[in-house]
């Protein structure tokens, strides 16, 4: 199936605009993927909570990480207009993009201006999450991913799932099978007899990447905090293809989430303890860079800052989902989640996996679509998320408010103006069901008569139910109808005090 | 776009500033009250935790131990930061390429070794930090050749935490913090030491006799 690129988020020839359940029920069948994912998050959620251990203020921490961006949300139009001072000062360029389309074409023509037709790109949720690659496919460009695991996803033409290890779905053996499969097509090929050791599959990509850094003339980034007051840019990684991708090109072009700002210098030092610990459980991050516009002589002359919107904005008028713009994007809320050990990324079909993407999708595309719509259900709500998040986004919270959003319909925000939505059609029979449930409580005596009746034909109640009801029951066993109801076992056992 | 910034927060008090939302700040400023050795040893366990080669020595034994590390690795060459002092390299036999503008990556790939000062090294995190000062040169010379060696002077460099390191640093210049020589955990979250920054980072912490 070939499909023109729309410049959409997700709209990468592989990817799944399926409800989750659907998504869902196909991943947890794969025991290859079962099997890989649950070791990889079992590893990485021991040692967070060891790395976690080690700081004795590590609630404060949290409380202060969750401070410093609410402030920055509630004041974001202000703390743009100084980014946007500080970096121009620096000698940066800053450009705005209200969706994915308008920063795939600023990001295009400013490649196109380059006369390049090859860039290297640095890990980046928010590239990923607009497509870039596809649509400067689509101008002719090449865009090399640098990051491992990202480069594992490029060459085995797939797709990330997980925000911090993308590649976590493959194991060291298919890792090395896509490596001496695909290494030709893209550039300097696998080495001849190349194991499945980490550290050779690890070599094997610095040897591949190496021509690519050394001659590319333009990088493209994304950043994990912009510094409002100084104008300047963190980036934060492992394993030196950022730095790469930073300082040799003599173009860089940044792609960033309006919410990535925190007001000052000194905010820094509470999301760097934050972030390392809670993503790759280290102490610190092998490798972070900060930039501040252009140095003389020191890495790229041009720098460009794209400033991205594409739903950020929708998400703000919201006021108990706004919080998701706290994200930090370190991944520690899929790590011990339930559903995503067993789901895997792909089954939340955007470059969100996990209890972060069940809040942040719906919330940046809005609830309109049936994948969008079902993806505030993919979690049991049992809250591990909200605990190990460093900036402490309460995601049953807005979970459940995401729900209500799409059983009831309402007022919401919708690429920057006021919509009103309709009721989700498929939870028609659960609307009807409330409903009948609040007449009945409402009606002592009706509810009596039911439960009585209920109680005598117990014998030929179905195990499943018929109709609309059988979706629900697909998963679930219907609870037996005990014999007596609680009501009439209270009036037989008290006499007749309990009933009115 | 500012527009629907202001728009989406149709909620916040017209008159409220942004210092009207309180941030507490009752985290601390350093996890433990250390002397200045305990500072260095911690220093040295912590790099030496995420795999960085830790040398230790007085200022006046620094010559040979550089020559010596630069010697076992069979580096013929190494890049030198314009501001580094000279006496560093006096007892090595490589040829030096002093850091230039007009050095490319592609010269850098052909050199062996680099050796540098730093800014600020964190004990609690295992964490060097270049500013491009003198003593350190471009970005890109400690990223290109497979071989950092970085010299950390105790008494000057050394303190405790992220919140006291950030302190003292300059935003204005290109910062690189490094903890450990470049990593993966990205195949099945194994750690793998070594991927495109230099695959071998040596740090020799100095200090005066006085310091010991």
């Amino acid at each position: 199936m070939s499909r023109t690129y729309l410049g959409m988020p997700g709209s990468h020839p592989a990817a799944s605009r399926a409800p989750f359940p659907e998504a869902a029920a196909a991943s947890t069948q794969d025991a290859q993927l079962r099997g890989n994912l649950r070791h990889a998050t079992h590893t990485i959620r021991a040692k967070r909570a060891k790395a976690v251990a080690e700081l004795d203020d590590w609630g404060a921490l949290r409380a202060a990480g969750a401070a410093i961006k609410d402030r920055t949300l509630r004041h974001l139009d202000h703390y743009l207009e100084r980014l946007e001072e500080s970096v121009t000062r620096a000698g940066g360029t800053v450009h705005w993009a209200v969706d994915a389309a308008e920063a795939n074409r600023i990001v295009t023509r400013l490649v196109q201006d380059t006369g390049e037709r090859e860039v290297v790109k640095v890990k980046s949720m928010a590239t990923q999450e607009i497509g870039l690659n596809e649509a400067l496919a689509e101008a002719g460009i090449s865009a090399y991913e640098t990051d491992l695991a990202e480069l594992i996803v490029q060459l085995g033409d797939d797709l990330p799932s997980h925000i911090l290890v993308p590649a976590i779905h493959r194991n060291r053996g298919e890792i090395r099978d896509i490596f001496r499969e695909r290494m030709a097509a893209w550039g300097r090929p696998a080495p001849d007899g190349l194991g499945d050791e980490p550290r050779e599959l690890a070599e094997a990509a610095r040897l591949h990447l190496r021509e690519k850094f050394l001659s590319a003339k333009v990088g493209i980034s994304g950043a994990n905090f912009m510094v409002a007051d100084t104008g300047t840019l963190v980036v934060v990684e492992s394993e030196g293809n950022g730095r790469m991708c930073l300082t040799l090109p003599e173009t860089l072009i940044s792609v960033v989430g309006i919410e990535k700002i925190v007001p000052t210098w000194q905010d820094l030092e509470v999301f760097l303890q934050l972030l390392p610990r809670s993503s790759t459980a280290e102490r610190m991050n092998p490798y972070t860079s900060t930039w501040t516009g252009t140095a003389d002589g020191d890495g790229p002359r041009d720098f460009h800052l794209v400033l991205l919107d594409n739903g950020r904005t929708d998400t703000l008028a919201d006021r108990v989902g706004r919080q998701a713009l706290r994200c930090i994007r370190c991944s520690a809320c899929l790590n011990v989640c339930p559903v995503y050990e067993r789901a895997g990324g792909h089954a939340y079909g955007s470059a969100y996996p996990g209890p972060i993407g069940a809040i942040l999708t719906p919330q940046l595309r809005g609830v309109g679509g049936s994948l969008e719509a079902s993806l505030p259900y993919a979690s049991s709500l049992c809250g591990a998320c909200y605990e190990v998040c460093p900036v402490a986004i309460d995601i049953p919270e807005v979970l459940i408010h995401l729900r209500e959003r799409v059983v009831e319909g309402g007022e919401v925000t919708l690429r920057g103006s006021k919509a009103v939505i309709k009721p989700a059609k498929g939870h028609a029979a659960e609307r009807a069901a409330m409903r009948a449930a609040r007449w009945a409580l409402d009606h002592p005596g009706a509810l009596r008569g039911g439960q009585r009746l209920a109680a005598r034909t117990r014998r030929f109640h179905p195990k499943r139910l018929p109709g609309p009801g059988r979706a629900w029951t697909d998963t679930r066993e219907l609870p037996e109808v005990p014999a007596e109801s609680f009501r009439d076992w209270w009036a037989r056992t008290r006499g007749e005090r309990g009933e009115k | 776009m500012l527009g629907r910034v202001r728009r989406a927060l149709a909620d916040v008090p017209r008159d409220e500033r942004p210092q009207d939302q309180p941030v507490a700040r009752d985290y601390r400023r350093t996890h433990g009250d250390r002397t200045h050795a305990e500072r260095v040893g911690l220093l040295a366990e912590n790099l030496a935790d995420y795999r960085a080669d830790v040398h230790r020595c007085g200022p006046a034994e620094l010559p040979a131990l550089i020559a010596r590390l630069l010697a076992e690795r069979g580096a013929r060459s190494v890049v030198v930061p314009a501001g580094l002092p000279p006496e560093w390299l006096a007892e090595a036999d490589v040829e030096r390429l002093p850091d230039a503008a007009e050095n490319t990556a592609r010269d850098l790939d052909a050199v062996d070794s680099v050796v540098t000062g730093c800014a600020v090294a964190i004990a609690e995190t295992g964490t060097i930090v270049l500013d491009a000062g003198p003593d350190q040169g471009r970005r890109r010379i400690t990223l290109v050749p497979d071989h950092h060696i970085c010299v950390v002077r105790a008494r000057d460099h050394v303190v405790d935490s992220v919140v006291q390191g950030l302190e003292r640093l300059d935003p204005a210049h290109p910062l690189t913090w490094i903890s450990g020589p470049s990593a993966t955990s990205d195949i099945e979250l194994d750690r793998v030491e070594g991927v495109h920054g230099p695959r071998t980072l040596e740090v020799i912490i100095v200090e005066d006799a006085a310091e010991g």
